[in-house]
């Protein structure tokens, strides 16, 4: 409150303060050795104004009265001096205040009351199960955790506390050649981050899964190098969560379309706003794409945004159409004459206290289809072509138009079945024409949310840590190139 | 809040070791400011100024280590990133690889800090946007850029009496202008330690022009291509080659610098003879810190000397294993040019795509540090000696490798914006580039 009255009689028309406590762990192994054990704590607060109809932000990481008065006036001294460089005033869109708002992420065991040395054992255990495997050389496997408490006030009446969680293990085996002539590594894509706590460790099970991850580095040495050309694709849902993050979940960010990241991660091929809500066709009738920060489990997931307005759920394309952006308070006026919605969708996030919140994508995911179809459906359908499980090497123009992207593990598919691991697939699309080929989706049972934690946008950088839930899916005529012939 | 002083900072560290009760303690410090401004839409939309100090304690009891990074500087506050980082320590396995602590050493002071950097306030950074945004506004088009500095210190110490500190500013600006309807986009940025060097005339005026220039872009068939990259073009590919150079990867035979049968590639030709790629803390279009971060000083290193492969990185654990000297990460990179500007080798160009940034890298297959990426914000045809046309944007699957191995010729180095998000980064001295059988892969529709 003291931040707030300060930036108000410094000549602030608005004002709000976010103060955040984040501790993080990790915890890193190599083969038999622990690498990296370490704790990280950060506390601090940012004040952001408007001044003048112009923003102003300023953080520190000393609480003091005074610091925090003086970070206060430096806000607005900032928006006074971007008054001389403004467009138009900032109007922001209404919410209702929340007096006293409380909201925690859905955790069972908090991973901070599990002892470190605990999950060093467990690294090594699994890590140990990994080099059983013959041919495995190396493997690298690690766990983080964080937990944030998020306290947010504004002046127009909302004080709202929360306590997000997120956790990761992970692990990454590496075959190499006898003669040293080739190395291949397989990850553990399948284990998304998420907002959960140590049960969501437990259930990964890396112990288990070391060994598989292990003989498929070693299966990939000796695996065929795919022929380039087009091929029917099925992409397992450990894949195609990050194709949604990167050919849809960023493209429908409104700050994108509207030119404000034109300096770094780039504008999107969805715009303008009025030649495209309810006009596009994204895909055909069975892609549904709902953007979504009440998902259980979703590391987008919140009570709050950090604007102070509810966490909301809607659907960006509805039978193929797109229909709607991600929006903040700042935002949403711009469009509200398109979608007659005059609230903002709550897409405000900063990663930290240090940072000024912004425009961040919410979960985004591929909802099911209506059919209880299964991943095998999905295969047997198809007469040649590529499974492709787990993320690679993904890379997307400013645009969002021109993809490629790689995956952990690739079988040919011939008459319906596997016939056998490929290597070196890469597949290359136009994001539009990408999703109109998607013909073929998994039903309710085959859901997966996928996701990640280094969602970058912003200047300076800021990551964003999102998840993306979908089924498998067929995918027509895609060209397959191969990026190993340069050897 | 001030940016923590020599004495200072030596006081701090002195007092967080004075807590310790590990058998050897290393406490590192960072201390300072960030500030920045940002433009879209020929408008200032956010800015920003954060202060913030993090401390961290590295504890070793015997070969077991562990460690804590706090922000909040109060007796308690470090007391229990003290207390953390050693009981972390006394829960680790034993590592057999651990290193002991360093000895005190000597550094030589490099001159990174500069007040007009330091000193370049909101006031002072909206002037700057705006130089952008009224060039970009009299030719009716609009521009999203981003100006953001750093002004700080950074200080190691330990139980064995090293003290290291440095304090450094640095600034990175950049700017795009699209036109009106989105056909055409042009980009320009620079970056140093000291703000007297950047020239927002110069770089608001260039982003115009190549915004004006690139309207309208045709396609052309992908396929190999002789280049010329523009400076931050090859900056984008360079730093992912110097990172590839890890010794012990190598040695393991998982990188392109593992040798058949085993052992690495030291004392091999990897690229042209043309070119040499040093780090330098104390070049003045580097100035980088003088140590690493456990300490280590750092020095002159010659990673590629003539298209020869002279030093990869070793850090203190492989160094003592191979028998040679610890190298740390590269402290700034630095690419030997030639004196040809960048109008001499699109003269020299028969045909040819001029780069004048690239976007969205990622890597495809370490074996060949092949990467993947797209051109952006000027992508240009080069026909007889002279840009031609506007070409659509293309992505490459390319590795670095082959771009330093095709060399044909070189501009004159210049300190460049490296980073694809415009941060302030690690500072890269790259000259421009002609370089021939580059390969696009496929054509891009983004402006």
């Amino acid at each position: 409150m003291l931040a707030l009255d300060a930036a108000k009689s410094a000549g602030a028309s608005y004002a709000d303060v976010r103060v955040s406590s984040a501790q993080s762990q990790s915890v890193a192994s190599r083969e038999d050795r622990i690498t990296n054990m370490s704790d990280s704590q950060t506390f601090g607060f940012g004040v952001r104004v408007l001044a003048g109809g112009a923003w102003g932000f300023a953080a520190s990481r000393d609480l003091s009265r005074a610091e925090v008065q003086r970070v206060a006036r430096v806000a607005v001294q900032q928006a006074r001096a971007n008054r001389r460089a403004m467009q138009r005033p900032i109007v922001l869109a209404p919410v209702d205040p929340v007096p006293d708002g409380h909201w925690a992420a859905a955790t069972r065991i908090d991973p901070f009351t599990i002892p470190i040395e605990d999950k060093a054992a467990l690294l090594l255990r699994a890590n140990a199960e990994a080099l059983k495997v013959q041919g495995a050389r190396f493997v690298n496997s690690s766990m983080f955790f964080l937990k944030d408490e998020r306290t947010f006030a504004s002046t127009e009446g909302t004080f709202t506390v929360q306590h997000l969680v997120r956790s990761l293990p992970s692990m990454n085996v590496t075959a190499v050649a006898s003669d040293m002539s080739d190395f291949q590594s397989r990850d553990s894509a399948e284990i998304a981050p998420m907002a959960r706590g140590w049960e969501h460790v437990l259930e990964a099970d890396l112990v288990a899964k070391a060994p598989v991850w292990a003989q498929e580095a070693v299966q990939k040495l000796g695996a065929r190098s795919v022929d380039p050309g087009r091929y029917d694709l099925v992409l397992d849902p450990s894949h195609l969560w990050l194709t949604i993050h990167e050919s849809i979940a960023h493209p429908t960010e409104l700050d994108r379309a509207m030119g404000y990241e034109a300096n770094y991660a780039g504008t999107s091929f969805l715009a303008p706003p009025r030649d495209m809500i309810g006009k596009f066709r994204y895909g055909q009738d069975l892609m549904n794409i709902q953007a979504d920060r009440r998902q259980e489990g979703g590391l987008a997931t919140t009570g709050w945004d950090d604007e102070g307005v509810p966490a909301d759920q809607w659907l960006l394309i509805e039978r193929g159409i797109f229909k709607d952006y991600q929006t903040t308070r700042e935002q949403a006026p711009w469009i509200s004459d398109l979608t007659g919605n005059q609230r903002s969708h709550g897409c405000s996030y900063a990663q930290n206290w240090s940072d000024v919140q912004f425009q961040r994508m919410p979960n985004v995911s591929l909802l099911p289809g209506e059919a209880d179809t299964t991943l095998d459906d999905v295969i047997g359908s198809v007469e040649r072509g590529i499974y492709i499980k787990g993320n690679g090497a993904f890379s997307i123009d400013q645009q969002r138009y021109n993809m490629q992207f790689g995956g952990q593990v690739f079988w040919e598919i011939r008459n319906g079945r596997l016939a056998g691991m490929l290597k070196d697939v890469t597949y290359q699309a136009r994001a539009p024409e990408f999703w109109n080929s998607m013909d073929m989706i998994g039903g309710p049972r085959s859901y997966y949310l996928g996701g990640a934690f280094n969602d970058g946008k912003g200047q300076p950088g800021q990551s964003n840590a999102v998840s993306h839930g979908c089924v498998p899916a067929r995918v027509r005529n895609v060209a397959v190139i191969n990026t190993g012939r340069q050897r | 809040m001030s940016i923590l002083s020599r004495d200072e900072a030596q006081a701090l560290t002195q007092r967080i070791l004075g807590m310790s009760h590990a058998d050897e303690c290393r406490v590192s410090v960072g201390s300072g400011l960030q500030a920045n401004t940002r433009w879209a839409d020929n408008g200032v939309s956010t800015s920003g100024d954060s202060t913030n100090d993090s401390i961290n304690v590295r504890s070793s009891f015997g070969r077991r280590t562990g460690s804590a990074s706090t922000n909040i500087v109060t007796d308690l506050g470090l007391q229990h990133a003290v207390e953390m980082s050693e009981r972390i320590a006394r829960l680790s396995p034993e590592d057999r690889e651990a290193m002991p602590e360093l000895g005190p050493q000597t550094y030589r002071d490099v001159p990174a800090f500069f007040e007009g950097t330091a000193n370049l306030d909101p006031n002072r950074r909206a002037d700057a946007a705006n130089v952008c945004i009224e060039t970009a506004r009299r030719g009716s088009m609009t521009t999203a850029g981003f100006l953001t500095l750093a002004a700080g210190a950074q200080a190691i110490a330990n139980n064995h009496g090293l003290f290291a500190y440095h304090k450094a500013t640095a600034f990175a600006m950049t700017n795009t202008v699209r036109t009106q309807g989105g056909t055409g986009s042009g980009w320009a940025g620079t970056a140093h330690n000291d703000w007297s060097k950047a020239r927002p005339a110069e770089l608001a005026e260039t982003a115009a022009r190549k915004a004006q220039m690139s309207q309208n872009a045709v396609a052309i068939e992908p396929g190999r291509y002789t280049v010329v990259l523009e400076p931050t073009a090859v900056a984008n590919l360079l730093g992912l080659m110097v990172f590839a150079m890890q010794a012990r990867g190598a040695d393991e035979g998982r990188s392109f610098f593992s040798k058949r049968g085993g052992g690495n590639k030291i004392g091999e030709q990897v690229a042209d003879p043309r070119v040499t790629i040093a780090s330098d803390p104390w070049d003045p279009d580097l100035l980088a810190s003088p140590f690493a971060g456990d300490g280590l000083p750092n020095r002159r290193i010659t990673w590629i000397e003539n298209g020869v492969v002279r030093n990869l990185l070793y850090d203190r654990y492989w160094a003592q294993q191979k028998g040679v000297e610890p190298t740390g990460f590269p402290a700034g990179l630095r690419m030997t040019g030639g004196d040809a500007s960048l109008e001499d080798l699109i003269r020299g160009t028969e045909r040819g795509v001029l780069v004048t940034r690239f976007w969205y890298i990622r890597p495809l297959d370490p074996r060949t540090i092949l990467y993947t990426g797209l051109t952006r914000d000027g992508t240009f045809l080069i026909e007889n000696g002279r840009i031609s046309h506007p070409v659509k944007n293309m992505r490459f699957n390319e590795s670095p490798v082959t771009m330093l191995n095709n060399v044909e010729a070189m501009g004159r180095s210049i300190r460049v914006s490296a980073s694809e998000s415009s941060d302030v980064g690690q500072a890269v001295v790259v000259p421009p580039l002609r370089t021939h059988d580059f390969n696009f892969q496929s054509v891009s529709d983004a402006v």
